[in-house]
């Protein structure tokens, strides 16, 4: 793998799987009453975000918080050179205090891509302008793997605004790396001149497309789209590109709903479509933190299985919650292979528990 | 005096050019001149020296990345013996006070002459024509008037300017790019600017002002020229507007001539420019149409920016970049090493050409007796990885640092002074 994630093209068909598989594997501690591993201990996981989004933040706060990772939370709205200090600036700050991984929210497509050029931690990308947002697309593939098994030859139609939709570009990325089918929908002024070039399909009829869904991901649109004559009228999108229940009931019975959040109830979504037991909507939110768990292992930690393997001197790290005098971890920051160790530890507590 | 010993003007046999009193004297076989200077010549090519139609020299206002001085410096290590400052400084050369100012900077730093280019529009805002006659008329004797870095979009306004510089024989240089199709804009919009997700830059931008203002020009018979043609669509509006027989010139950066959108995939903003960096087929199409003349010249579209205003993220940087240093070989390496152009070819789109639109009557002539001595020698055997550190320019934004490109410019005479010998500015 990569040292950095940066784009869903930076992932192997191995590097996706290993990182779904260990993600469903932590998934088992998250129904622990300590949902702590000692991992990261002693690693420091800068959450940058120079752009708002306290879903996105607090899920990446979460995952490394359960890895025993220290997380200092940076936020810095507006990042040009004119709004104070820059983006280089910035990362050489991060550098002098040692961040061993860099979560980086940017509303300038590229910018994870600049800062791994002046920082030495890896870098993950939750989002950058309009170009990518990879984890996202790693737990939708992971959500729709739990619901519907393996990827391979399944149907994904993505609906919305794909012009200015990172989540799009990077879902049509993996999930053609996981070998599924994906179709994107949406009017053709909300489709980049070039999309031909992409892995996918592309239809501008809602309706001709939803009987051979097995998945319908929705796209939030922006209602600013409207005055920038993208289409009409909000109402006239609903019409033609909206999820609602004459549309529902159109899939195929196994078939589910994804969005990415957050969802504008009514436009793209109808509220009895995002609450239906189709719906994974919730579920996306919960299996972000396991996801952002496994990339942050995988990208910090090392290669060892996070959970499982020979037993050793008991759970005890894991039983005190993460406590700092226990544990091989601790002491050797940067070791992975004892990384590996505490992982197992925690892992034998996990299953004595499960017993 | 200098004696050029064994020169190979315009490529061809070995000759030697005698220089005295600002003025080619003697060109031939085995010249003996006891007085002057020997310039061993041997395995050079002698060209007329290089006139860039468009230049950024910064000054007055951005002289943190850019001067007079450090910027006609960097014209002539590249060859060069004339360029157009354009006019978007601070304050904007739209009066005959800051022209003058640039033009007087010019003479005083000696390295090439300046020919400051006036706005069309006061202060760039693309709303009231800016005093074209009062330009024209001052010491700088303004010949080319554009508002490069901004289209002039207003279609009346556009055809005003054209029609009231024929009063002067002025020629209306256009930054051909309709604002609201661009609104935004980052790089090209094509492949590339999809899968990045930058807001692209649309071909169509660039054509549908230049169909225009080609059928404005020919409606009010002025004279127009098009600022860095970027792209194979706008190649082709050209060569119809041409074949009209309407007064139609046109130019092409090195740049454009040599690299593609693909870089942006780095977000490196040293890729960063206006017009964008276009797709392979453009590139063939520009080399071909500067090849058989539809596109008249070369023009550097030098645009020195300071460190910082590169190193950030792609969206905030600013566009541009240097060009002066670099061009003769980007040209050797996309024409010459190509087979598109030979070195009489060369010198005509890189100096007689541009010198004739400018309307320079000491610039751009046939290294022959009794012309003035501008010329410069370059080295076609020369081969080097091109070094930022090594430019003389105050700034570093080049594309092309680590590239290995064709030829060194060894000297550079002008009006028979050298300004440049043994490849080091004097």
């Amino acid at each position: 793998m990569k040292r950095h994630l940066i784009s869903a093209a930076d992932l192997t068909r191995d590097d996706a799987l290993l990182i779904l598989d260990t993600a469903e594997e932590l998934s088992r501690i998250a129904d622990r009453p300590i949902k702590k591993l000692p991992t990261l201990r002693g690693r420091t996981v800068v959450n940058l975000f120079f752009e708002d989004s306290t879903r996105t933040r607090i899920s990446f706060e979460a995952a490394a918080k359960r890895l025993s990772a220290d997380v200092i939370n940076f936020s810095a709205k507006g990042s040009s050179v004119s709004k104070g200090e820059s983006l280089k600036d910035t990362a050489l700050t991060l550098e002098a205090m040692g961040a061993d991984g860099v979560v980086i929210r940017h509303n300038a497509s590229g910018a994870p891509h600049r800062l791994a050029g002046w920082v030495r931690g890896s870098v993950v990308n939750a989002g950058d302008g309009t170009h990518e947002h990879p984890t996202q697309a790693l737990l939708d593939a992971y959500t729709m793997r739990r619901r519907l098994g393996d990827l391979d030859g399944r149907r994904v139609t993505i609906v919305g605004d794909i012009l200015h939709s990172r989540v799009a570009r990077s879902n049509v990325l993996l999930l053609n790396t996981l070998g599924a089918d994906v179709t994107l929908v949406a009017p053709p002024t909300l489709f980049p001149v070039a999309v031909d070039t992409w892995p996918c399909e592309v239809a501008y009829d809602f309706d001709a497309v939803l009987p051979k869904s097995d998945v319908v991901m929705m796209l939030r649109v922006q209602q600013e789209r409207m005055s920038d004559a993208f289409f009409p009228t909000v109402r006239e999108y609903s019409r033609r590109y909206g999820l609602d229940a004459r549309r529902l009931s159109a899939l195929p019975e196994h078939a589910i709903v994804m969005h990415p959040g957050p969802m504008n109830r009514g436009v793209e979504i109808a509220a009895e479509v995002a609450d239906s037991p189709r719906s994974t909507i919730v579920e996306q939110v919960a299996n972000g933190v396991t996801v952002r768990m496994a990339v942050l292992y995988l990208l910090l930690g090392g290669s060892e299985p996070a959970i499982g393997g020979a037993a050793r001197d008991g759970g005890d790290a894991a039983r005190d919650g993460g406590d700092v005098s226990r544990g091989g971890a601790i002491r050797d920051r940067g070791d992975v292979s004892r990384g590996g160790d505490a992982i197992r530890n925690g892992g034998d507590a996990s299953r004595r528990e499960d017993a | 005096m200098f004696l050029i010993k064994g020169a190979r003007i315009l490529g061809g046999a070995p000759a030697d050019i005698l220089l005295r009193d600002g003025v080619v004297a003697e060109v031939g076989a085995g010249l003996t001149a006891p007085e002057a200077t020997v310039v061993e010549a041997d395995g050079l090519i002698a060209l007329p020296g290089l006139v860039d139609l468009h230049t950024h020299l910064r000054e007055p206002g951005r002289e943190d990345a850019e001067t007079v001085e450090s910027g006609t410096r960097a014209a002539a290590a590249g060859g060069y013996t004339a360029v157009h400052a354009m006019a978007n400084t601070e304050p904007v050369a739209d009066t005959a006070g800051v022209v003058e100012q640039v033009w007087r900077l010019g003479r005083e730093a000696g390295h090439c002459d300046v020919h400051p280019v006036g706005a069309v529009t006061r202060g760039l805002e693309g709303e009231r024509l800016a005093e074209l006659g009062a330009m024209a008329d001052s010491a700088a004797r303004v010949r080319v008037f554009s508002d490069d870095g901004h289209c002039v979009s207003d279609a009346v306004l556009m055809r005003r300017a054209l029609e009231y510089v024929k009063a002067f024989d002025g020629v209306v240089a256009q930054h051909a790019q309709e604002p609201r199709l661009t609104e935004h804009a980052q790089m090209n919009e094509g492949e590339v600017s999809g899968r990045l997700g930058l807001a692209g830059w649309p071909a169509v931008a660039e054509e549908a002002i230049i169909a225009r203002d080609c059928l404005l020009a020919a409606h009010v018979g002025s004279r127009l020229h098009v600022c860095h043609v970027s792209t194979a669509g706008s190649v082709e509006i050209l060569r119809w507007a041409k074949s009209k027989g309407w007064q139609v010139t046109a130019e092409v950066t090195p740049h454009h001539l040599l690299l593609t959108d693909e870089l942006a995939e780095t977000y490196d903003p040293v890729y960063k420019v206006n017009p964008p960096l276009r797709t392979k087929a453009d590139v063939e199409a520009l080399r071909e149409a500067l090849a058989d003349g539809t596109i008249d010249c070369v023009a550097t579209d030098h645009a020195p920016h300071p460190a910082e205003a590169k190193e950030t993220e792609w969206a905030p940087a600013a566009m541009g970049m240097i060009g002066l240093e670099t061009a003769l070989s980007v040209v050797h390496e996309a024409m010459v090493e190509t087979g598109l152009l030979d070195w009489a070819g060369v010198a005509d789109r890189m100096s007689a050409r541009p010198a004739r639109i400018g309307r320079l009557t000491g610039q751009g002539r046939p290294i022959e007796v009794g012309a003035p001595a501008n010329l410069t020698l370059y080295d076609p055997a020369a081969r080097t990885a091109v070094d930022p550190a090594a430019f003389v320019s105050k700034s570093r934004n080049t594309p092309f640092a680590g590239l290995e490109l064709p030829g060194r410019v060894h000297a550079t005479f002008l009006r028979g002074r050298p300004t440049v010998l043994e490849g080091k500015v004097i």
